[in-house]
């Protein structure tokens, strides 16, 4: 019965890992960059929640929402500013500004809100389930967690299959050049895909701070590196691979503090990240990637 | 041709002397401060630092700068560095060697094992390119803060205990010695880091890196990291250089380990001084200074260790004037537009030329 409770727990926060690395392979599928301030995007979202939930006492939907829009623009404007004048630049300079990036966030954080951490109080405010003649509760939140994380990556998936937006996606990750002769906005395209992936994670950031209610400004940053991981697992590019490959991570991650050891459990999670990358270097779903000369 | 050679050796040359004077200069004005008691306590305190981060930045600077390729793990070999320097110290406690060379053969020891280290994680690391080697390098790093934090050795009569669960497990005799306490680290290094054996260690990597990047392995170096498949189809052997360069990339980062190690009482592994945030300040410091330049590492090491503690008052907004200069610098120097612009309006045209030829 523990076992199937760590189960459990793995699959909430790998729904999590799943959300925030949609993010991720959106944007790597298509800019060809990793966005590192990706996961300080999920901590900005989670610091308008609390202050508007907290401070302002709005309702939670309402502040969810005003956190997503928030994340939106977010991601828009770290496009735009810092990532557009790059993309012609060597890989190596984008990754720099990228981390640039994540580092401004945090540091901006740090000022506006301090470094003490906040106590999230979680948006799901329902009885657990109890299942099993109450010998293994699911919190709310769990069940929440999952359906979001089904729903979304349902909804991106249709997305990206039927409207024009998410075939023009498609496209562009495809060949820039090409898409941009067929008549493919290539600059708007890339800002709605920062711009989804930003909205996630503010989801995302959401219910990581419902489940694991400390708030500081390094909130974001280790979630985020997890999802990294995650996306690569299942295949960084490919929205399936990015579910799968969170899903397992966030097993991997539960069940390696539960049976190894809790203070080795981010060790765990980084050697499935260096291990996938050398025996499959294209993750689970991932296509092989063919080198130009 | 011998004649263009010839002035280009010069100019290295030149420039490897101007950066060694530097060096020399500013440890020659700080003793006779330090002895004229002009410096304050607090900047005393900073001498040792400043030449931790210098060393360090010349590693990274070496595998960023040269190599081409983003490492977020220095922090874990500077980790490994100072552990495995601390470690060696406090087993020698003890023994009959002299102090000084007790502590040369710690230098020796962590050095040696950041390069092992390097070495090992080379080998799989340096088959990854671009973002998944940053991302790889990051994920080591974090691998060794989070094993070091879990390490506990202790030596009793027996001899050595080893566990990676508590100090109970270890099972030692009552008069054992914790060497290795876990997340509580090594206590009790004496603190043997000077500003002139720092000075010194600094020394020593500038002449390791500049003669290793005016060889034929650091032309090498540099013609994988401007294109790997002509430098391969050349019959440049990619792996051999480029586990070169990071193995003395790591080698170098694990000298700044050992200095650290001996400069404080209490060593552990906190996500500050071994994490994922120091190997980002100390990728800061090698973009600013200017990346593949040494020189530029040592200043910017150094005015950014410094700042912070003279400008006090300004320390809540520092790390955000980093982040905001990190960016401008990154898109100043790299956006295609900016290139374009300075080109344009630049004076030093003959400069930037003579930089590509040199490449060639």
């Amino acid at each position: 019965m523990t076992f199937l409770a760590h189960l459990i727990n793995g699959i909430s926060l790998g729904s999590i890992y799943a959300i925030i690395a949609l993010g991720y392979t959106m944007v790597y599928g298509i800019a060809k960059m990793l966005n590192f301030a990706h996961g300080d995007v999920i901590m900005i979202g989670c610091y308008v929640v609390f202050t508007t939930m907290s401070g302002m006492n709005l309702h939670p939907l309402l502040s969810v929402v005003l956190s997503v829009v928030v994340c939106t623009v977010l991601g828009i404007v770290i496009e735009k500013v810092a990532y557009k004048p790059l993309r012609k630049a060597s890989p190596l300079a984008v990754l720099i500004t990228a981390i640039g990036v994540s580092y401004l966030l945090q540091n901006l954080a740090l000022l506006i809100f301090g470094a003490a951490s906040k106590s999230f109080s979680s948006i799901v405010t329902l009885p657990p389930l109890k299942l099993a003649g109450g010998k293994l509760p699911i919190s709310s939140v769990t069940i929440v967690t999952v359906i979001a994380c089904l729903v979304i990556m349902a909804g991106l998936m249709i997305f990206i299959k039927k409207t024009k937006a998410g075939q023009a996606m498609l496209a562009v990750s495809e060949d820039k050049e090409a898409a941009q002769l067929m008549g493919v906005n290539v600059n708007g395209t890339i800002s709605l895909t920062f711009a989804i992936g930003s909205g996630l994670a503010a989801i995302a950031g959401v219910l990581l701070c419902s489940a694991y209610p400390t708030l500081t400004p390094y909130t974001g940053s280790m979630p985020g590196i997890k999802a990294f991981t995650a996306a690569v697992f299942g295949g960084i590019g490919s929205i399936p691979g990015a579910f799968i490959g969170g899903i397992l991570l966030g097993i991997i991650e539960i069940l390696g503090r539960a049976y190894i050891s809790s203070q080795l459990s981010d060790a765990i999670v980084f050697a499935v990240l260096i291990l996938v990358l050398l025996i499959k270097p294209t993750g689970i779903l991932g296509k092989p990637i063919h080198e130009k000369v | 041709m011998k004649k263009t050679d010839f002035k280009k050796m010069k100019e290295t040359t030149k420039n490897q002397l101007i950066t060694y004077a530097m060096v020399v200069i500013v440890y020659i004005i700080a003793q006779i401060m330090t002895a004229t008691g002009s410096l304050s306590s607090l900047m005393q305190g900073l001498l040792v630092p400043l030449c931790i981060y210098s060393i360090v930045a010349i590693g990274l600077n070496l595998c960023v700068g040269y190599l081409g390729e983003l490492s977020l793990g220095h922090a874990g070999f500077m980790c490994v560095g100072a552990f495995s320097s601390a470690f060696f110290t406090r087993c020698m406690e003890n023994s009959a060697l002299p102090e000084g060379l007790r502590f040369f053969f710690a230098i020796v020891i962590g050095i040696l094992a950041a390069a092992l280290f390097g070495f090992l994680i080379g080998i799989p690391v340096l088959r990854l390119r671009g973002d998944y080697l940053a991302i790889v390098t990051l994920a080591f790093g974090e691998i060794i803060k989070n094993v070091v934090n879990v390490l506990y050795i202790g030596r009793d009569a027996e001899g050595f205990h080893f566990s990676m669960k508590d100090t109970l497990s270890l099972n030692m005799a009552e008069d054992g010695d914790i060497i290795i306490n876990g997340a509580k680290g090594i206590t009790g290094t004496p603190h043997q880091s000077t500003f002139t054996i720092g000075v010194i260690l600094i020394l020593i990597s500038l002449f390791v890196v500049f003669n290793l990047v005016n060889s034929r392995s650091g032309r090498a170096i540099m013609a994988i990291r401007d294109n790997r498949i002509a430098a391969e189809s050349v019959g440049i052997n990619i792996t051999k250089f480029k586990l070169m360069a990071f193995t003395i990339s790591a080698a170098i980062a694990g000298a700044g380990g050992v200095l650290y190690a001996h400069n404080l009482a209490t060593l552990t592994a906190l996500p500050d001084n071994f994490g994922y945030n120091m190997s980002i300040m100390l990728l800061v410091f090698v973009v600013l200074g200017g990346m593949g330049s040494f020189r530029g590492s040592i200043i910017s090491a150094v005015l950014l260790t410094m700042l912070p503690e003279l400008l006090r008052g300004l320390s809540d907004y520092r790390m955000l004037i980093y982040a905001i200069v990190l960016i401008a610098m990154m898109l100043f120097n790299w956006a295609p537009k900016a290139i374009e612009w300075r080109e344009q309006h630049s004076l030093k045209d003959f400069i930037k030329a003579k930089r590509t030829k040199g490449v060639q």
